[in-house]
């Protein structure tokens, strides 16, 4: 059996598992769209869509039907930690408006402290009857980092008062998978740039599980429901990268799709922000573009409905999906090439031999290499 | 026998927020505490960084208000260095400063805040039909409440409540008698929050379009502005005008004709008819409609002397600490400002949930300082904002505000009420989404002769720069504070708006905006205290935001006593 013959049957399979357990609410899917005006043949658009972004073939397009239809049956708790609540303003940004978010109403959202009705004691109430009821079955997304100083006290929520530390713990300790959303849950984030006060923590480094790591500050809407759908179609995590990122979302490098791209080639380089070059849309490297070294679908699925994405408004990629980057990628508006690290950390030499030592050792000593191997227009 | 009220996690906010209130045997409030309960330390890691990315790392302080602290932190850089940016970026920073507030209200007044207003259950017994009618008393041409779409929006949340499995609406406090909407009334504004969320996709987008993406946009620098080819693009200018115009309707059919339905229905509520108890009010200048006019002007009002609105004098903000997490001499201000954290955590005590951890209202209780004017607390944001512009005697805002106050029928006094603080966020929304026109004429007609968008800032580390900016955010006046010295940060702090609503009790008694708000307020039912956070989501609080510190004196942070057992 081939490899997507495989996945496939790994695919039916665990649909049929779903299958056992009660539907959630008495009218299908399909009825229900019809109720709001979404046809089937819309409905099969997204299917297609959906399949092609996590690089299937297309008779896959089946299972992501199904597994839609079969969604209501997996319950989501998303917990709120040291964080911003970008990730969650992401989530609500799905596109393909009414299809998303019928999606997204039909997973079964025990708990999610932005989008709740019930508050305090009530809320609690919620979370702690989700973890009891749907013990073992739950997928856990997690926003934020954990602060691990003191105990975890620069984080409580709850009447009990528990600590974000605890609180993380306890919901992974029965959750058939978890989900990192967003570079904070993933790798620490901003609170975990030097000096780190808090001691916060991606979630992977204090429970004992596999947890898939979404970077991003924040991640895309896409790169979150599309992972949310991939366990719910597969019943298992997709293929990992060596940062814990699904390989779907995070396979490419930003730089390999950049519409820009032929612009480095051809050593065409914005100078100055505003610049000429900038008008003509030339390459943002040398005003710090970190798109060489940062690995995410930023250039092929944007934001916002593919509104936009920070190189084509002219600024660079900032390398926001990569563990530490507010600290290894600082000074944004430079080439990593060229500069030294912030004052925090006066023991380090260049920023460079930081990452190129770290993770990206040949793709940025190609891209670095690349650049000064051009003759320069200065 | 008093008795004590703990409310964590306050939903439906940004952050982590616990509040806490002692009620008497009427159930009606006699103490109320707000506490912060998260630290990230984000001034503290910007500490030695390069100027050039404050923008990007404060933007991080909040990903609701996303874009506010990206634009104040750049600009207070702006200050300091002494940048002047091209009149090009001014628009563009504007024009997304707008695109976030039509997002930013929206979302908080029909995602956050309606489900204080709108008991999702008794639309279920609602006559489609006659709210078809009843819907056209608030609008001449309603949005998504014609029959055919309210029987369908019925029919969605019957099928969801028929399960017993309510999801996001589950627990929640459906049937309290501070309800006030009709069944039909109900209906029409839940059909509105879902069509809501379809509009509010459409506004990030308007945001995507010169900032990169949204939430946390890319593309302001110091200097200006980086999405000079969208500026230049007929396309992408007329898609920025059409997705406004979608969202403008929606603002002006819907979300003003919902306000005023809560006017009539609330009109007669006890529960949000106070809830303004700290009558001092702070607001910045904010979006430019040409060079150096402003559709909100500056000003403060202190203890309610509307006849005397002052000009804001940043000398005289100076921040308490005495019942936050950390320790200081006195008050100070904010290029002074040492902060050393402080955890005392909570003490135990019984509750009307049994014994529970809580704040100690005689010692430290929160994450939030206290900042004052002039000694006084102040409340910010868009009420703040139209009371200071309305007796400023702004036109447009006199206009506005007379306007709804005749269609409603209700005084100048319903104003100062928690219904009046919802409805002055709507007139603000609707004010900023008109004026967001002119400003992008004034664009318009600015790039047929000059297309820069960035002039390159200058630091020379030899010197020492001090520098601040002062916007109007979505929840109210928003400063950042930054020292520069050998060409790195020294010293930042930002004094954001929820830190003015939200802080302790001062060394002086003095009991902040929310605290105060919730004095007098009589609970129906002090187990499910629906009323305690219809009135703390008037205020949209942004906790994230409130929770600032820097030590740029002190090298490592104060050590901490904890019982490790206590959590």
């Amino acid at each position: 059996m081939d490899t997507h013959a495989a996945l496939y049957k790994q695919g039916q399979e665990r649909l049929d598992y779903l299958r056992q357990f009660a539907q959630r609410q008495p009218k299908s899917l399909q009825q229900k769209m019809a109720d709001i005006g979404i046809s089937r043949r819309d409905f099969i658009k997204w299917t297609a869509s959906v399949t092609a972004m996590f690089a299937l073939p297309l008779p896959f397009s089946n299972l992501v039907a199904e597994a839609a239809e079969l969604a209501d049956r997996v319950p989501l708790i998303w917990l709120h930690l040291a964080e911003c609540t970008g990730c969650s303003e992401s989530l609500i940004r799905t596109d393909s408006p009414n299809l998303d978010s019928l999606i997204f109403d039909h997973i079964s959202l025990e708990y999610h402290e932005t989008l709740m009705a019930a508050a305090g004691w009530q809320a609690e109430e919620n979370l702690e009857h989700a973890l009891e009821t749907y013990k073992g079955r739950y997928l856990l997304a997690v926003e934020g980092a954990v602060p691990t100083a003191n105990n975890g006290a620069y984080l409580t929520v709850g009447c009990k008062g528990h600590t974000g530390l605890h609180i993380v713990k306890e919901a992974a300790e029965n959750a058939a998978a978890i989900i990192s959303v967003g570079t904070c849950a993933a790798f620490g984030g901003v609170q975990a740039a030097a000096p780190n006060p808090t001691g916060a923590k991606g979630v992977h480094e204090v429970v004992n599980k596999t947890v898939i790591n979404l970077g991003g500050c924040p991640p895309s809407e896409k790169n979150i429901v599309g992972t949310l759908m991939y366990f719910i179609m597969f019943g298992k995590l997709p293929a990992l990268d060596m940062f814990n990122r699904p390989k779907w979302a995070y396979g490419a490098r930003v730089h390999d799709n950049c519409e820009r791209r032929g612009r480095f080639d051809a050593g065409e380089f914005v100078e100055e922000f505003g610049d000429e070059g900038a008008k003509e849309g030339y390459c943002l490297y040398k005003v710090g573009c970190k798109g060489p070294y940062t690995y995410n679908n930023c250039p092929t699925e944007r934001f916002n409905h593919h509104t936009s994405w920070p190189v084509l408004a002219g600024h660079g990629c900032m390398g926001c999906s990569e563990p530490n980057f507010w600290d290894d990628m600082a000074d944004f508006e430079k080439p990593l090439g060229r500069q030294l690290l912030h004052g925090i950390d006066a023991t380090a030499d260049t920023i460079g031999a930081v990452i190129l030592g770290a993770t990206v050792v040949g793709i940025g000593a190609h891209a670095v290499a690349s650049v000064f191997a051009k003759p320069l227009e200065e | 026998m008093s008795k004590r009220v703990v409310i964590d996690p306050i939903t439906r906010i940004e952050g982590h927020l616990r509040v806490e209130v002692e009620v008497d045997d009427n159930n009606v409030i006699t103490k109320a505490w707000s506490s912060s309960t998260l630290w990230r330390g984000i001034e503290v890691i910007l500490k030695g960084r390069t100027p050039m990315d404050v923008g990007l790392i404060v933007q991080r302080i909040c990903g609701v208000c996303t874009y506010s602290h990206y634009r104040c932190g750049t600009e207070a850089v702006e200050n300091a260095l002494g940048v002047k940016i091209p009149l090009n970026a001014k628009y563009l920073r504007s024009l997304m400063q707008s695109s976030l507030y039509m997002h930013d209200h929206i979302v908080h007044f029909y995602h956050l805040h309606g489900l204080d207003w709108v008991d999702v259950v008794s639309a279920l017994s609602a006559d489609p039909a006659l709210a078809a009618k009843v819907a056209m008393n608030y609008s001449d041409a309603p949005i998504a409440a014609g029959e055919g779409e309210l029987k369908a929006v019925q029919a969605r949340v019957k099928g969801l409540v028929d399960t017993g499995k309510l999801g996001p609406f589950a627990n929640a406090y459906w049937g309290n008698g501070t309800y006030r909407f009709s069944p039909e009334q109900n209906l029409i504004a839940l059909s509105h929050y879902l069509k809501a969320l379809e509009v509010q996709r459409v506004a990030a987008e308007m945001l995507a379009i010169f900032g990169g993406k949204s939430p946390h946009p890319q593309s302001i620098v110091v200097g200006g502005v980086t999405s000079v080819r969208d500026m230049l693009s007929p396309a992408r200018l007329q898609e920025w005008k059409q997705k406004h115009a979608i969202v403008q309707d929606f603002i002006e059919r819907a979300y003003q004709a919902d306000i005023v339905m809560a006017a009539e229905a609330f009109g007669t509520e006890a529960s949000v008819l106070g809830g303004v108890n700290v009558s001092s009010f702070l607001c910045g200048d904010d979006f430019i409609m040409a060079d150096g006019e402003f559709l909100f002007n500056q000003g403060v009002i202190i203890k309610g002397d509307l006849a005397n609105v002052m000009d804001i004098n940043p000398d005289i903000i100076r921040e308490d600490v005495t019942h936050a997490w950390y320790k200081a001499d006195g008050p100070q201000h904010p290029y002074e400002g040492t902060t050393i954290p402080d955890y005392t955590g909570f003490v135990e005590r019984d509750t009307v949930y049994g014994k529970l951890p809580t704040i100690d209202g005689d010692g430290k209780y929160s994450w939030v300082k206290s900042p004052r004017y002039q000694e006084e607390p102040v409340e910010v944001g868009p009420l703040a904002c139209l009371l200071v512009n309305y007796a400023r005697g702004n036109q447009t805002v006199v206009n506005a505000v007379d306007g709804l106050l005749a269609r409603t029928g209700l005084p100048l006094d319903a104003l100062f009420t928690t219904l009046g603080r919802t409805a002055a966020r709507m007139l603000q929304t609707v004010l900023v989404g008109q004026a967001s026109l002119t400003t992008f004429d004034a664009l318009l007609t600015n790039i047929q002769s000059d297309e820069s968008t960035y002039v390159k800032p200058e630091i020379d580390s030899d010197k020492v720069y001090e520098g601040y900016s002062m916007i109007e955010a979505p929840r109210g006046m928003l400063s950042h504070w930054i020292r520069i010295k050998d060409g790195k940060v020294e010293n930042y702090q930002a004094v954001v708006p929820t830190t003015w609503n939200a802080g302790p009790v001062d060394a002086n008694g003095k009991m902040g905006p929310y605290e105060a708000s919730l004095i007098g307020l009589k609970l129906e039912d002090p187990t499910k205290p629906l009323e305690v956070i219809r009135i703390i989501h008037s205020f949209d609080p942004c906790m994230a935001c409130s929770v600032h510190v820097m030590d740029y004196k002190k090298h490592t942070l104060g050590q901490f006593k904890i019982d490790p057992n206590g959590f």
